[in-house]
């Protein structure tokens, strides 16, 4: 191969590479994180935008160029050059795709530990359950409470129930019912999910988490809110005619104005010392 | 029972002549291959009307164009139409009918009756999916048909979608027995398995999909109706049942039938790239391993659908990698038909724009569906708008565009007359840019928080919705010169002679149309298919 043809190549790849990597930097296509699993997952997503990029520039450029380039004059009948494959080629475009896919899994695997993914979900409620004789059986779900908790810093229990049409809160510790779910900001919160009738989806597109919500099987999913404000909770699963109207909020407030929160809205009389908040 | 080289004549004298036997029982593969075109696509403009009503729909965030539940029937039959009805059918059916036979060197299929009775499945169960509509009321728990959801709503419409689905399986899978003995058994003395054009191996590769995994979505799909009427409780949580299992079920299917919906399209690129780059299909050994690698893949990524529907941790990173590794043979045919391009000498006519559509279409499909199949990045998008622009990506973006430029390119083979250039060229660019303007910007609203099957969405996201819906309208209008250049080129459209792309598959040996047994002698032995540039100047016999 000529030395020039060497040079351009690599400039081309050098520039498409670079291009890709500014895309995925500057292109923001998400909304605003406030979960501390958000960040962790822009990051995935930055690094799965570059890739992308890179490989859908690369690919509608060489077909863009081979069009414009091998284009057949009008009044050439022959043909191509006869040329029906090329091992090495064949094997550099099976190994690129596949040390690809295995970066991209390797790097996901950890970005699915840190979000806390692979962690064991623990459920205390449900040794507590096991006495009773009920189904113990908790599934699924992000847990990086769990490892909070291991850490000492206690999480947020919440009761979450799904029906047809609505999400309905319930606090155990302060014995608050309430259709919107209000959470103290950087403090792990555990919700415990169960669906009265059909499956329904809980997602907060701010904090980057969905869990579906099944009846018969009780499901953990946690998340430490970073950011206060107000945020969509939103049905993801179709679960009959009003699944779109299935919307509720939640409200992440500073740790001072969830515990007036609580306490304005505790049914007993009796005080309620609000879950201490770490840092 | 013993299959013979060459059946005997299956036309006989009681078959109907000229265009009544297009309605007719026919035994002919070439007649049954347009039966499932023509069927097909008079589906397609069924589910594309429903596509219409749901972007209507969605062109205000309130739900006011459609009553509620009249919205998830349309959802519903528009997801089932165009797979089951539209895609499916019409490439596997449609063209695996019309060229296999050509391919391997036969006069018919393995086996015309089942072919026959497999097609006639069809539009009965196609009418009656629709005809639940009237008669009561369609279906509404999506074409997922999601219990406990799809236990609660109207029975008849479930039931009667059941009923259809069943159908179509059936049809599907006498279609796959038939394509595997017709390929394995019926290829003409002397021609090897590594010498037949790549759409025999995509066939090959879709129907063992189709073998062994329709029969799995069959049986589920009864376990549900006993669900629905005698109330036993397979499903049902409160009766004990489990509604994963049914995920679990289906989507052992209905993975799979991605594959069956994309391979042929694979498959049919295979075909048309090198006929119109004057070059040999580039690495042709690869494609056939390629595709027998995306077979076997294919078959254990299901779980890759059910990543929030609290499967363990261990069962998502299975599922993940399982699923990452199928874009590597992927790749692999992306880059060989980039390479049938280079050095060729290209007319970019209709059918090879809407090839490099496909091709553009699916690299983008692809590596969106690369993403998703991460678990930490599906779980935030899956079941979203996101989800909804990535698999239109796959299955119009990829396979209805193949079927677009299927239709241009043998289009002179089923009549003899070739189709209009310019209006082909205008039906491309207003179905790729309305495509693209459809359903690119539907990733940015699932990322940003609108879930699919909703009838009502966060007013912030109108804006996206009515671009979006602008591109739908484009699509529709895209039909019009389609549906003009087919019906007046039938009539009017320049003669195209035997063989006016100078093609070396089989087809093209013979007359368009061609007889009744496809050639008039012996079926030629054609060793090299793609031999363009090695016989540079091929004559027809």
């Amino acid at each position: 191969m000529p030395t020039s043809t060497v040079l351009s190549l690599f400039t081309i790849a050098t520039g498409l590479v670079l291009a890709g990597l500014w895309l995925g930097q500057h292109v923001n296509l998400l909304p605003i994180d406030a979960s501390a699993n958000a960040p962790v997952y822009d990051e995935l997503f930055k690094v799965l935008f570059s890739i992308g990029a890179i490989l859908f520039l690369g690919i509608v450029g060489l077909i863009v160029y081979s069009l414009l380039r091998f284009r057949r004059r009008a009044s050439d009948l022959g043909d191509g050059i006869a040329m029906e494959g090329n091992l090495p080629l064949e094997i550099l475009w099976t190994a690129i795709p596949a040390i690809v896919v295995l970066f991209v899994g390797i790097y996901s695997y950890d970005i699915y530990e840190r979000m806390g993914g692979m962690a064991p979900l623990n459920d205390h409620s449900a040794h507590a359950m096991q006495a009773s004789g009920e189904d113990t059986r908790t599934w699924g779900g992000i847990s990086p409470a769990v490892i909070d908790a291991q850490a000492g810093v206690e999480a947020l229990p919440v009761e979450v129930t799904a029906m047809q049409f609505a999400f309905i809160f319930h606090y155990p510790d302060a014995n608050i019912t309430s259709g919107e779910l209000h959470v103290p900001v950087g403090q792990p919160v555990v919700l415990r999910m169960k669906a009265n009738d059909v499956i329904h989806a809980f997602w907060v597109p701010q904090f980057r988490l969905k869990q579906d919500v099944i009846p018969g099987q009780p499901t953990m999913l946690s998340f430490t809110a970073t950011r206060p404000g107000h945020y969509p909770i939103v049905c993801a699963e179709l679960c009959g005619p009003y699944h779109g109207g299935m919307r509720s909020n939640v409200i992440v407030d500073e740790p001072e104005t969830f515990a007036d929160w609580v306490a304005r809205n505790s049914p007993a009389p009796a005080p309620i010392t609000p879950t201490p908040v770490a840092s | 029972m013993t299959l013979t080289l060459f059946p005997p004549q299956t036309t006989t004298p009681l078959q109907p002549r000229g265009w009544l036997r297009y309605l007719s029982f026919s035994t002919d593969h070439k007649v049954i291959g347009l039966q499932y075109l023509v069927c097909g696509f008079l589906f397609y403009l069924v589910g594309g009307a429903l596509a219409g009503a749901i972007r209507t729909e969605l062109l205000t965030p309130i739900s006011d164009f459609l009553p509620r539940d009249t919205y998830n029937e349309v959802l519903t039959l528009h997801g089932t139409v165009m797979i089951f009805l539209w895609i499916v059918p019409v490439v596997n059916g449609g063209f695996g009918n019309y060229l296999i036979p050509f391919y391997v060197g036969a006069r018919d299929m393995a086996f015309p009756r089942l072919n026959a009775v497999a097609f006639w499945l069809i539009p009965p169960a196609g009418l009656l999916l629709i005809s639940s509509y009237f008669i009561g009321s369609a279906p509404q728990s999506g074409w997922t048909a999601y219990p406990p959801l799809s236990l609660t709503t109207p029975a008849i419409g479930q039931v009667l979608w059941i009923l259809s689905v069943l159908l179509l399986g059936g049809s599907s899978i006498f279609g796959g027995i038939n394509f595997i003995a017709t390929i394995l058994k019926l290829r003409r003395p002397g021609l090897k398995l590594m010498q037949l054009p790549m759409y025999c191996w995509a066939m090959l590769g879709t129907s063992i999909l189709v073998v062994l995994s329709t029969p799995v979505l069959a049986g589920t799909l009864v376990l549900l109706s006993f669900d629905i009427i005698a109330h036993t409780g397979f499903f049902n949580p409160a009766l004990g049942g489990n509604a994963v299992v049914y995920q679990h079920l289906f989507w052992f299917y209905s993975h799979p039938a991605v594959y069956i919906m994309v391979l042929p399209a694979f498959g049919l690129v295979s075909e048309i790239l090198p006929i119109h780059a004057r070059k040999p299909l580039f690495g042709y050994t690869t494609m056939v391993y390629s595709i027998m690698g995306i077979v076997v893949l294919g078959l254990i990524v299901w779980a890759h659908h059910m990543f929030t529907s609290g499967t363990p941790p261990w069962m998502r990173l299975f599922f993940t990698i399982a699923t990452s590794f199928i874009a590597v043979p992927t790749g692999i045919k992306f880059f060989n038909w980039i390479a049938t391009l280079w050095g060729g000498k290209i007319a970019l006519n209709t059918a090879m724009l809407f090839c490099c559509g496909f091709i553009v279409n699916f690299v983008f499909g692809g590596i969106t569906g690369v993403a998703l199949a991460q678990v930490p990045f599906d779980i935030h998008v899956h079941d979203t708008y996101f989800v909804v622009g990535h698999f239109h990506y796959i299955v119009y973006g990829g396979t209805v565009f193949v079927i677009f430029a299927s239709i241009y390119h043998w289009y002179p083979k089923f009549t003899g007359r070739l189709l209009n250039e310019p209006l082909g060229q205008l039906h491309f660019w207003l179905t790729f840019v309305g495509f693209n303007l459809c359903f690119a910007p539907q990733h940015w609203l699932g990322l940003n928080g609108m879930p699919r099957r909703v009838a009502e969405y966060d007013p912030q996201f109108q804006l996206i919705n009515q671009i979006s819906s602008a591109g739908a309208l484009l699509m529709a209008i895209s039909t019009l010169p389609f549906l003009i250049n087919v019906l007046i080129s039938a009539f009017c459209g320049q003669q195209a002679g035997d063989n006016p792309w100078n093609g070396l598959t089989p087809e093209w040996l013979t007359s368009s149309p061609p007889p009744v047994e496809n050639w008039k002698g012996e079926a030629p032995l054609v060793t090299e298919p793609y031999g363009y540039g090695v016989h540079p100047h091929p004559s027809t016999p």
